[in-house]
């Protein structure tokens, strides 16, 4: 197992590079530019078997890659911000044909005003396309969850698009240390099996009919179900990836929650400042854990209410704003419709924005959210607003 | 004696050579006399069964294609409205390194065909279709020109003529019809360095037929802008479809001619056109036209002509008989 | 208004896909039809060219032997919408352009 000194860029391409994709398209946009730069630095070396389409946009790179896994290619692209909503059209087809076509996005906040800087505004537009949706929060997980994306989206139980989000420049940037795998085992592991319908000459078939109303629901009832089987799919080829390389993640991962009588529910790169501010919290002597949410869609109902089983609050950390809506917090929504139908099982939930166009998050800024989580258990009152965290007044 | 049949891929000398297998069905939902299926039938014999055809939104893809039903006899996808050039260049990409990989034979050359009428191609399709060109897809992107957006109610487009009545260029005290000149997409293309790109006419069915087959085996990406009356939109009775055809050439509204690797040449003349006139005067949508937009419009005919004879170097079409 | 008689979501195939391409065949749009085309087959000069104008693939060349010049054009009524391409086309008026009765 080669070990390189890796950006999560670099590190999503070398995942593409060592899946054996067959076609890539791909345009530049900050913060997932790098990306795009090195899988085309693979093709010019010829170290990789796969054309890569100079697309003119990313709604054709989207295109493209809808044209090219519907003849039965392996695909990939990168991009972020304005990038992914200008997909979003396509991206949504793309899970109507039932294509898995596999993306890393360096997430970015989104324009007015225009920022480059990271948050995750981008991704929360596409939260309802019915893609596959991972947040990771290190390169060495990016690479691993690329080709994870690529076992559950090809899944005749899924067929589905799959994102492997991470922070724009917090991880998208920042070099770590990886271990790369060969392709002869990735490709053990993701053997190329085209399992999904194609367009042959031998077998015509029509893709991308219009439904009547008479048939337009039943066909959005099946993404909804393959959405459902993904969880299990993650789940298991975690579990596989775990057996054969040695690292796996979970779809969730808890951090101290054995004792916690609080909680934080955090993505991405925060996770991690909120892992030492939850150790810090600790030391204070406040029962505190911290459930990192890894599979964003399908969301993982079943596996976080077992977490917050008996939890008296949970303060949601998201880095995106969804404006006007009961709270911003894209998370904290799921999480709070997720007791919608049974709330005495709940805990209480407090939703609060950090980290958007990139504002600083600090261990302070978290430990000042644990200290009033740790008063909500105590009978404080909740705002019903989100809090916001470093905005100024 | 009758000429043979031919396969998919040869040219023909005459229309009695035309491969008798259909690769689209009938029982479809276009109006009677759609233009566009006239023309589909034919490329497709040209291309035969070892084809993927991309279409954008349009007519054509509504009326063939509502599940569980589809006309369609080799592989066809059908995306979006705007995007027909990049959806068949992944196509093409895929095709070829699956072929390379051996996932996919190699013996058996794929064609890959665009159909996109002028909304999802002059429009919303026009920065699509110029990545594809420009990258060198081997695609053959067929523009079904009916001049306006169609599947939605007769919009304008920016290949609607001047003159022209649609529901967004209604004639009423101020506006009387377009009143812009449509784009050239042929030169368009042309600027694009690609081998092949020609007009084409239902009308003039070997003319097309050949130029499909010229066009699938361009070493690069070909473009046919196909003229393709549209009876609904244009407001004239379907059974006079071939007839506004054939007069569009008659009249040297619609020159039949084709970019071949540098070269120029009209492969329809004609030596005295009939006034445009003619060609309006059966068509509802011109029937507003004032005197002096006829004079207009046939002022624009005019220096078309003028300038395709410029690029043949001769004088292939003539002046309007007098 | 929900069609009971339909498949549900578990029988249809993913992605909408059709995998019986060309079945609008099984289509009749007769009833499209104001007027029919009869074609008259002693005048028939088996020019072809109805054949080829057709959009809807309607006219049928039929090949036999016994048939003036080993073949013969028929018209599909099941898929000719009545359009009168054909008729109009027609060289030698070998077409009839009929009322249909209903
Ligand atoms: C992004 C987007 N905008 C608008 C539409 C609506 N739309 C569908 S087809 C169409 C017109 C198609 O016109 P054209 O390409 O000329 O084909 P025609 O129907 O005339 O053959 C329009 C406006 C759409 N489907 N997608
Ligand atoms: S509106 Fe025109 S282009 Fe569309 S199906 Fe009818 S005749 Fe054909
Ligand atoms: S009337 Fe029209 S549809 Fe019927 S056979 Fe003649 S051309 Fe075809
Ligand atoms: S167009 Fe007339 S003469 Fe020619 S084949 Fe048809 S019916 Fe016969
Ligand atoms: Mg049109």
């Amino acid at each position: 197992m080669p070990r390189l000194a890796l950006t999560t860029n670099y590190a999503v391409a070398h995942a593409a590079k060592d899946s054996d994709v067959d076609v890539i398209a791909a345009y530049p946009i900050t913060p997932s530019t790098p990306a795009a730069e090195k899988l085309a630095e693979f093709a010019a070396n010829g170290e990789i078997d796969a054309e890569y389409i100079h697309v003119e946009s990313e709604h054709s790179a989207a295109s493209a890659l809808v044209g090219a896994s519907a003849v039965g290619a392996r695909t990939f692209t990168v991009t972020a911000s304005q990038g992914l909503i200008y997909m979003s059209e396509v991206l949504y087809i793309a899970s109507g044909l039932r294509l898995p076509i596999v993306l890393g996005v360096a997430s970015r906040a989104l324009s007015a005003p225009l920022s480059i800087w990271g948050d995750m505004h981008d991704i929360a537009v596409l939260r309802d396309a019915g893609i596959v949706t991972y947040f990771v929060s290190s390169a060495q997980e990016a690479y691993d969850t690329v080709i994870q994306a690529f076992k559950v989206a090809e899944d005749p139980r899924v067929h589905l698009p799959a994102i492997v989000d991470y922070d724009g420049f917090v991880l998208s940037h920042v070099t770590e240390p990886v271990e790369t795998l060969e392709k002869e085992e990735v490709l053990k592991f993701i053997p190329k099996k085209i399992t999904w319908n194609t367009l042959n000459p031998k077998n015509p078939i029509s893709m991308g009919t219009v439904g009547e109303p008479d048939w337009y629901y039943e066909f959005k009832y099946q993404q909804q179900v393959a959405m459902e089987n993904a969880l299990k799919v993650a789940e298991e080829v975690d579990e596989e990836f775990g057996k054969v390389f040695g690292r796996k993640y979970g779809v969730v991962e808890p951090f101290m929650m054995e004792d916690a009588e609080v909680a934080l529910l955090a993505y991405g790169a925060h996770a991690g400042t909120a892992r030492v501010a939850v150790e810090r919290a600790r030391k204070e002597g406040i029962k505190v854990g911290l459930v990192r949410l890894k599979l964003w869609r399908p969301f993982p109902v079943p596996h976080l209410k077992k977490l917050f089983d008996g939890i008296s609050v949970v303060g949601v950390l998201d880095r995106a704003m969804s404006l006007g809506a009961p709270r911003q917090g894209p998370v904290a929504l799921d999480l709070m419709a997720m007791y919608a139908s049974d709330p005495s099982s709940a805990p209480k939930m407090a939703s609060y924005t950090i980290g958007i166009g990139q504002r600083d998050v600090r261990v302070e800024d978290i430990l000042y959210i644990i200290n009033q989580l740790a008063e909500f258990a105590k009978g404080k009152e909740i705002p019903e607003r989100t809090i916001p965290i470093g905005l100024r007044e | 004696m009758a000429l043979k049949e031919v396969g998919p891929m040869e040219e023909i000398r005459n229309h009695m050579q035309i491969p008798r297998p259909e690769y689209i069905a009938g029982g479809h939902s276009a109006c009677q006399g759609c233009g566009h299926f006239v023309i589909i039938r034919h490329l497709l014999k040209a291309s035969g069964p070892n084809t993927i055809v991309v279409n954008p939104t349009g007519c054509v893809e509504v009326v063939t294609t509502v599940f569980p039903y589809s006309s369609w006899k080799v592989p066809w996808i059908h995306v979006a409205f705007e995007n027909g050039g990049a959806v068949a260049s992944g196509v093409e990409a895929a095709v070829r390194t699956l072929q390379r990989k051996g996932v996919l034979s190699e013996d058996e050359p794929i064609n890959v065909i665009v159909f996109a009428g002028d909304g999802g191609t002059v429009d919303i399709g026009f920065q699509s279709l110029s990545g594809m060109l420009e990258r060198g897809h081997k695609v053959v992107y067929v523009l079904l020109d009916n001049e306006a957006y169609m599947n939605t109610g007769i919009q304008r487009s920016g290949s609607t003529p001047f003159g022209a009545w649609t529901t967004t260029t209604p004639v009423g005290k101020k506006w009387k019809g377009e009143w812009r000149v449509r784009k050239d997409m042929i030169q368009i293309a042309v600027a694009h360095h690609i081998p092949y790109a020609a007009t084409i006419n239902p009308a003039y069915p070997v003319d097309m037929y050949n130029k499909m087959v010229k066009a699938l085996k361009a070493d690069g990406p070909a473009f046919l802008h196909a003229y393709s009356p549209c009876p609904t939109g244009w407001r004239f009775d379907p059974s006079k479809t071939i007839e506004v055809a054939r007069l569009a050439v008659l009249t040297g509204y619609w020159v039949l001619y084709e970019y071949d690797h540098g070269k120029y040449k009209v492969n329809v003349p004609v030596l005295k056109r009939k006034p445009i006139r003619e060609f309006i005067k059966i068509q509802g949508r011109f029937r507003h036209m004032t005197e002096e937009q006829i004079k207009r419009l046939q002022e624009i005919v005019d220096e078309q002509v003028e300038m395709i004879n410029k690029l043949v170097g001769r004088t292939v079409i003539g002046p309007v008989e007098g | 208004m929900m069609n009971k008689n339909l498949p549900g979501w578990r029988e249809l195939p993913e992605g909408a896909v059709v995998r019986d391409p060309g079945n609008t065949e099984t289509i009749d749009v007769s009833g499209w039809r104001v007027f029919k085309p009869v074609i008259i087959d002693d005048k028939c000069t088996r020019c072809r060219l109805c054949w080829i104008y057709c959009p809807d693939g309607a006219i049928i060349e039929v090949i036999d032997e016994k048939a003036k010049m080993g073949k013969r054009y028929e018209v599909d009524y099941v898929h000719c919408k009545g359009c009168g391409i054909c008729y109009a086309e027609c060289p030698v008026n070998a077409i009839e352009w009929v009322p249909e009765e209903r």
